[in-house]
């Protein structure tokens, strides 16, 4: 591997003065399961490692129908998906979590490194956005707390400033009659990136859809939204035909390009496919 | 480079040795600690031949760094057996179904079926299949793989190896 320095600092106010202060080669080292691989493939130059795993108050999970979820930096993907109740009130983020790499690489990588490498395949991101996530992040000119779905800039970017360290992400509770999927497409099973993966949420009342987010992922430079299919389902009974035309929608409010995984028009099919899927697997849930 | 001086415990043994803070876990356990059982297939967490378990977790030992382990608690291939002459069932059922070929995968997969079987000492297939998919055999030897492992859950099943106590999470 090529040399580094690693930093182990004890508080978010070192990190920060860390990061500032070696300048562009520093990096902030969480679970390591991507970071450590860009070293090794030469894909990203790294002089200094800032390892946050002795700073306290990045680690712990909550998780209840009332609370919704709250959980930390240093929380992995092996252990928010073994945690008491996910399963059952974000089936979405559970499934994301187990179609992660593998149990090996889930045991070290943390959900929010996941989301700030900002990879637009990033299997964890469509079903947050879609249930309205939020990130907390710590800078010394103060927190923020940002809506998910505006923290992306581009593919590997995000809002997130020099010495600004995302610190936990929050997710509203489930409402009473809302249902969400997330379904990843790939060559594979596991150690797979998505080629394409789709997350709807729905809030339905009396069998009515009051609400639907479609979250669409690895089909453009950030996670997207899909606002016009959105509208389609809204106010309806989700039959089939209006389904139908909510996933053809999805496909022409995506822009994805094609690479060593897939071609632009793969991806847009399974982007049509996927969606009808995915509702039709919460209609399952909810009848 | 300053090195930091790593204090662990492999297979319930303290060791000590000193490590750059660039140097992987894999890297240290062979070369520092002299534990070659654990394999370098890939290197970057794609082949699961480097498994072990960490604080009672599967991770691939090339994808942490020797100096993040400091005070961990680590059971490599060569912790496997209670001693010299006293194969684990995992062992024995490996060489009775023939599943080994070259051998390579072998240590990080014995090392994620001991995880697995531990819990569940008679796994679905498709536990199997989902407990190994972090695991790759390029002799395609699965098949052989699959019934080794039933035949060393059903021993660990009946001679208590799986039992409750040893549960760890996933």
């Amino acid at each position: 591997m090529r040399r580094f320095e690693y930093h182990a600092p004890n508080s978010l106010e070192e990190v920060s003065g860390l990061l500032t202060s070696l300048g562009d080669g520093a990096f902030i080292l969480a679970g390591g399961t991507d970071l450590l691989v860009e070293i090794r493939e030469r894909l990203r130059t790294v002089k200094h490692l800032v390892d946050i795993k002795k700073v306290p108050g990045l680690s712990g999970i909550t998780c209840s129908a009332a609370q919704g979820l709250r959980f930390g930096a240093m929380t992995t993907a092996g252990e928010l998906a073994a945690h008491p109740g996910l399963a059952q009130l974000y089936p979405n983020l559970y499934d994301a979590l187990c179609a992660l790499a593998s149990i090996q690489v889930r045991n070290r990588a943390t959900v929010i490194g996941n989301i700030c490498r900002a990879s637009p395949s990033a299997d964890t991101i469509p079903p947050l956005v879609a249930d309205g996530a939020s990130i907390e992040t710590w800078h010394p000119d103060g927190a923020r707390i940002i809506p998910l779905a505006e923290f992306f800039t581009g593919p590997g970017r995000s809002v997130l400033r020099a010495g600004e360290i995302a610190t936990a992400i929050t997710v509203p509770p489930p409402q009473p009659g809302s249902y969400r999927a997330y379904i990843k497409h790939g060559r594979r099973k596991a150690m797979e990136l998505a080629t394409v993966g789709v997350a709807v949420s729905l809030d339905t009342k009396d069998g009515i859809c009051t609400a639907a987010r479609i979250a669409l992922g690895a089909v453009g430079p950030v996670v997207l939204r899909a606002p016009q299919a959105e509208a389609l389902l809204v106010g309806t009974r989700l039959d089939p035909k209006t389904v139908t035309s909510a996933a053809q929608q999805a496909m022409l409010e995506c822009t994805p390009i094609s690479n060593v995984r897939s071609s632009a028009d793969y991806r847009r099919e399974m982007v049509g496919v996927l969606t009808r899927r995915a509702v039709q697997q919460v209609l399952e849930v909810a009848a | 480079m300053t090195k930091t001086v790593l204090d662990l415990v492999v297979n319930g043994e303290s060791r000590s040795f000193a490590v750059e803070g660039h140097r992987s876990l894999l890297d240290a356990l062979r070369e520092e600690a002299g534990l070659t059982g654990t394999k370098k297939g890939c290197d970057v967490g794609d082949c699961g031949a480097c498994t072990v378990i960490l604080d009672g977790k599967p991770i691939n030992a090339c994808m942490i760094l020797a100096v993040e382990a400091q005070g961990a608690q680590i059971t490599t291939i060569e912790g496997l057996q209670a001693s010299p002459d006293d194969l684990h069932p995992l062992q024995q059922a490996f060489m009775e179904h023939g599943a080994s070929q070259c051998g390579f995968c072998t240590p990080g997969i014995l090392i994620m079926a001991k995880h697995l079987l531990e819990s569940n000492p008679l796994p679905t297939d498709e536990e199997i299949r989902f407990g190994l998919s972090g695991n790759i055999c390029r002799c395609t030897g699965y098949t052989k793989i699959f019934d080794a492992i039933r035949t060393a859950g059903k021993r660990m099943a009946e001679t208590g190896m799986a039992l409750p106590a040893t549960k760890v999470e996933a």
